[in-house]
């Protein structure tokens, strides 16, 4: 029931006014909108910042060459939500129920909800507003610190506070290329969440990443230069002076609660709005708070998950619902500078009676503590450094019997995988969150496999969205099925019970070198088109230098590899010559032009800036061939499970911006990597500054030029599910970013399922990235030798495949139209003239198809 | 393969059988200007079926995937990957839908084909 606001007919929408655009604010009028569906409401919303809501909890990927459009959250429905930034709200009128802003708007309304957040607190030092200290919060903030640390003369920065947000300032100010010291008063760094001995490990393993932490240890002045006034150093309370013109403050916030105070609502001890279980004011029902700002329970939370929870409670009141927040789960796990930090439930071990079972292992650099009840049956709390793949299982079990011995239970192979314990997923009770993203439940999951016949992990996605947030779940929804009794088969068709990765692990140590040899001892019939082309590619990607056609490998072949070209809809084909990077001469361009005009091709130009030359019949490619590889061309993939281009912007040879030869390095991966056949298509781009002009990041492998050498981003696509590649190294220089790419693409090669793109398949990879980055830099599973033999066996036996029919009879006859009329064009392909070019006339389907495909 | 002797069918030559690559197709032309999509399988047989794929109109089966499944010789479109058996010419993935099947047989090392017919099922063998 919704009483305080009646919905009188006739009148029009009733009016919201949203004070704050953050990410709780606009979680709150994205959830309200989505359910209000009949329009009973009409949104204005008031923010101070000059831009709408970002992801602010990301900000620190602007030092990973995201920008403000990635962080950028999605539009509002234009219609209904009114957003006005840069206007913060000045005066709150409760009695008048309206709000004035800063350009003195005055707007009525019905409903309020305050969603201001915070104000990052900057201790009252002597100096500490001097030009040169800053603070971490908004996407000017990070502008600013930028354009300090470029102009940094000291080449230092230091942070104040050792909490979550100044460990990120501090990798901040890192990558920006400064010394970087932590100095935080509390004995060990992240001290809300992390006891001493996580809190220890994580000071010592940032310390091996180059930035110094000085814990135990309060900061008592800024030191200012007399003449400038500016920053010069900060003095520290064990007397030590560090020189130093930038200074980052991130000791904390405050909620910005200053409107509702002058507005008489009460507030609370340390700040915040004071509301019930429904977030809504106690003093003024027709005002809310969510986010940063609100105080429950006499405490204002910092993480973005609570303020979303709060938002979803007070969309649903206001249409009438009867939510109430749930509480605070203060749980995190996340990534500080690479290092996993995990805490959940009563990390602190502040329940009476608590018992505490620790696991440190400073050689592996990994701590785990799990805090249970006085009689070691009930699961309060953990922390989790290092390696934090038990967290998924471990969190949901809070307050939960254990389901195994605690000691068993921090050990992280058996958590993450089904070890000797074996208590993992089948423990978990049924109200356990598997997936956090989408608080989707172990019941729920339940529920979608035996009542609704989920069988893979992709129909649970599907299903139930878990596992699509950050993907941490994935591997507890395969052994979800597994426990449910699911079998998850790997079999590739029905001719082999093997997966892909299975079968290449087969061909590889049997020396396998035929199709018909495979199935004859591995399979069983003869085939079909999964497994023949799948197979066909794993032969090729050990055997580079056997062409694709030879002998019977040809009868394998897919559409396209078939006649190394791409089939068009009327059975012709296309021919997309190969130009590295894009980069082509005068001379070659005319060539192009003249082989489409002579064999009447219609022409276009491709977003793997390459050309496309359409319409070719099979019996017209080796002469189109010819003519190119006469000119200096070869084809090239366009098609085929396949490196296809290495895209690249102009880079520093011509561009102002750029800072490293983009165009020089793709022509280089393009050539190393060509005809390299692997599970799925790959595609890389090379961009020569962070501006990203190759769209390098919506590859399979993209490569962003630095300062000092090459970024790598791995696991990108475009298509039906577009990804951003994700960082998997910075700084590369040019050796060791090849020997990385070699080894991710051969990895990737031999553990991919058919068809699996790199995307999907690093977010199956157990492990993930982390892994993946153990594997090829670390050589954590010491195959790298076997990758990088691999790679350099293709490169030598690369050759040029097209060239390779025109030179042998064999293959040559299988261009031809007819067995029985080689030369005569096959009478059932004919063109019309569109836009001055070439298209294909579509014969009427003959024998109609019975139904929609 | 088997065909009656006294058939009276019109044949037309069209290649030698060792024109055709093993488990592969290849299209030939008829006298009527259509084309036939010939496969040769390991076991010696030889299917032709139309050559026009019926889901895309384009002249294409000859270049599908031969295989099978559960058994039953087929061939995969290399359009829209709709799989057709060899034997009958029906699409084990849309029951309404069949290629035209020639029947087929050697004569001294030459491959001949009948014009396609209603006669179908029984050229197949499979009545």
């Amino acid at each position: 029931m919704n009483d305080t606001y009646p919905r009188t007919s006739g009148s029009g929408p009733r009016r919201l006014v949203v004070v704050g655009h953050g990410m709780a604010g606009h979680r709150l009028v994205e959830a309200l909108t989505a359910r209000d569906t009949d329009g009973g409401w009409h949104v204005t919303v008031l923010g101070e910042e000059p831009r709408p809501a970002y992801d602010r909890v990301a900000l620190s990927s602007c030092f990973d060459g995201a920008d403000e459009e990635a962080l950028r959250l999605p539009a509002h429905d234009a219609a209904r939500v009114d957003v006005r930034t840069g206007d913060p709200v000045t005066v709150l009128d409760t009695a008048r129920r309206a709000v004035v802003t800063a350009s003195g708007s005055r707007l009525g309304y019905d409903a309020l909800v305050l969603a201001t957040g915070s104000r990052p607190f900057v201790p009252p030092l002597p100096g500490s507003d001097a030009p040169g200290c800053y603070v971490y919060r908004t996407l000017e903030d990070i502008d600013a610190i930028r354009a300090a640390a470029e102009g940094s003369a000291t080449g230092c920065g230091v942070v104040v506070g050792g909490g979550l947000l100044g460990l990120e300032a501090a990798n901040a100010l890192r990558l920006l290329g400064l010394a970087t010291q932590v100095v935080e008063t509390a004995p060990h760094l992240m001290a809300v969440q992390l006891d001493e001995g996580g809190g220890a490990l994580l000071g010592r393993m940032v310390e091996e990443l180059g930035v110094a932490v000085r814990t135990g240890t309060a900061t008592e002045r800024v030191v200012t230069d007399p003449a400038t006034g500016a920053v010069c150093g900060v003095e520290l309370s064990d007397g030590t002076r560090v020189e130093t013109d930038v200074v980052v403050f991130a000791a904390g916030v405050r909620p910005r609660d200053e409107l509702a105070r002058r507005a008489g609502l009460a507030v609370g001890e340390r700040g915040g709005v004071v509301v019930d279980e429904a977030c809504r004011s106690v003093t003024d029902p027709h005002v809310w708070a969510v986010g940063e700002v609100a105080c429950v329970d006499g405490r204002t939370l910092g993480l973005v998950a609570p303020g979303y929870a709060m938002a979803e409670t007070v969309a649903d009141r206001l249409l009438g619902g009867g939510a109430t927040f749930p509480g605070a789960d203060t749980a995190t796990r996340l990534k500080l500078l690479g290092v996993g930090v995990a805490s959940f439930g009563d990390a602190h071990a502040t329940t009476p009676g608590a018992l505490e079972v620790v696991l440190n292992d400073p050689v592996a650099a990994t701590y785990g503590k799990l805090v249970v009840s006085d009689d070691a049956r009930t699961l309060l709390g953990g922390i989790l450094v290092g390696d934090t793949s038990a967290y998924p299982l471990l969190r949901p079990l809070v307050g939960s019997a254990l389901p195994a011995d605690p000691a068993t239970l921090l050990a992280p192979e058996s958590a993450a995988g089904g070890g000797p314990a074996g208590a993992g997923i089948a423990a978990l009770p049924d109200d356990a969150q598997i997936c956090s993203c989408h608080a989707v439940t172990k019941g729920a999951l339940t529920e979608a496999v035996t009542g609704q016949g989920c069988a893979d992990v992709a129909a649970l996605k599907t299903r139930t969205k878990a596992g699509t947030g950050c993907g941490s779940c994935v591997p507890a929804l395969g052994r979800l099925l597994e426990a449910a009794g699911v079998e998850q088969s790997k079999a590739l068709c029905e001719h082999f019970d093997h997966s892909r990765a299975e079968l290449y692990e087969i061909v590889a140590a049997r020396g396998i070198t035929t199709f018909s040899r495979l199935i004859a001892e591995h399979g069983r019939g003869r085939g079909c088109d999964v497994c023949k082309p799948a197979v066909a590619a794993i032969l090729a990607s050990r055997d580079s230098g056997t062409h694709i056609l030879d002998g019977e490998r040809g009868g394998l072949q897919d559409t396209n590899d078939r006649h190394l070209a791409n089939m068009q809809r009327n059975g012709t084909y296309s021919v997309v010559p190969r130009i590295p990077g894009g980069e082509i001469t005068p001379d070659r361009l005319i060539v192009l032009g003249e082989v489409a005009r002579d064999f009447g091709l219609y022409t276009k130009i491709t977003g793997g800036q390459r050309i496309d030359l359409l319409g070719a019949r099979l019996e017209q490619l080796p002469a189109v061939w010819k003519r190119l590889t006469d000119a200096g061309f070869e084809s090239g993939h366009a098609y085929g499970k396949a490196v296809r281009t290495v895209k690249s912007c102009v880079g520093s040879t011509w561009c102002r911006y750029g800072v490293q030869d983009s165009v020089g390095l793709a022509v280089e991966l393009e050539l190393r990597y060509r005809g390299l056949r692997a599970p799925h298509k790959l595609k890389a781009g090379v961009s020569g500054c962070a501006r990203e002009c190759a769209e390098a990041r919506s590859k399979d492998f993209g490569i962003i030029a630095t300062e000092a050498g090459w970024n790598l981003y791995v696991g990108g696509n475009g298509g039906f599910t577009p990804r951003h590649a994700q960082l998997l190294a910075s700084d590369l220089d040019h050796d060791t970013l090849v020997r990385t790419i070699d080894r991710f693409l051969m990895f990737y090669i031999r553990t991919a399922d058919r068809l699996q793109r790199t995307a999907a398949w690093l977010e199956d990879l157990e492990g993930g990235l982390d892994h993946l980055r153990a594997v090829v830099l670390d050589d954590r599973l010491g195959i790298c030798a076997e990758l990088d033999a691999a790679m350099e066996r293709h490169v030598a036996d690369y050759r040029d495949e097209w060239r390779g029919v025109l030179e042998d009879p064999e293959k040559l006859a299988r261009f031809t139209s007819f067995v029985n009329a080689p030369g005569t064009p096959d009478p059932a392909i004919s063109f019309a003239v569109e836009r001055e070019q070439p298209v294909p006339v579509l014969l009427p389907v003959p024998t109609p198809p019975a139904k929609e495909r | 393969m088997s065909v009656t002797t006294h058939d009276t069918a019109l044949w037309t030559p069209l290649c030698r059988l060792e024109a055709l690559p093993v488990e592969q197709g290849r299209a030939a032309l008829l006298p009527d200007g259509t084309a036939v999509a010939l496969f040769r399988l390991r076991t010696g047989e030889v299917h032709a079926l139309g050559n026009l794929d019926p889901f895309s109109g384009a002249p294409v089966i000859c270049h599908g995937i031969v295989g099978d499944r559960d058994g039953v010789p087929v061939v995969t479109g290399p359009l829209g990957k709709e799989t057709f058996a060899l034997e009958t010419g029906r699409c084990l993935d849309d029951p309404g839908v069949r290629l035209p099947v020639h029947r087929v047989r050697l004569t001294a090392g030459v491959i001949e084909v009948t014009p396609a017919g209603n006669t179908v099922e029984t050229a197949a063998g499979r009545g």
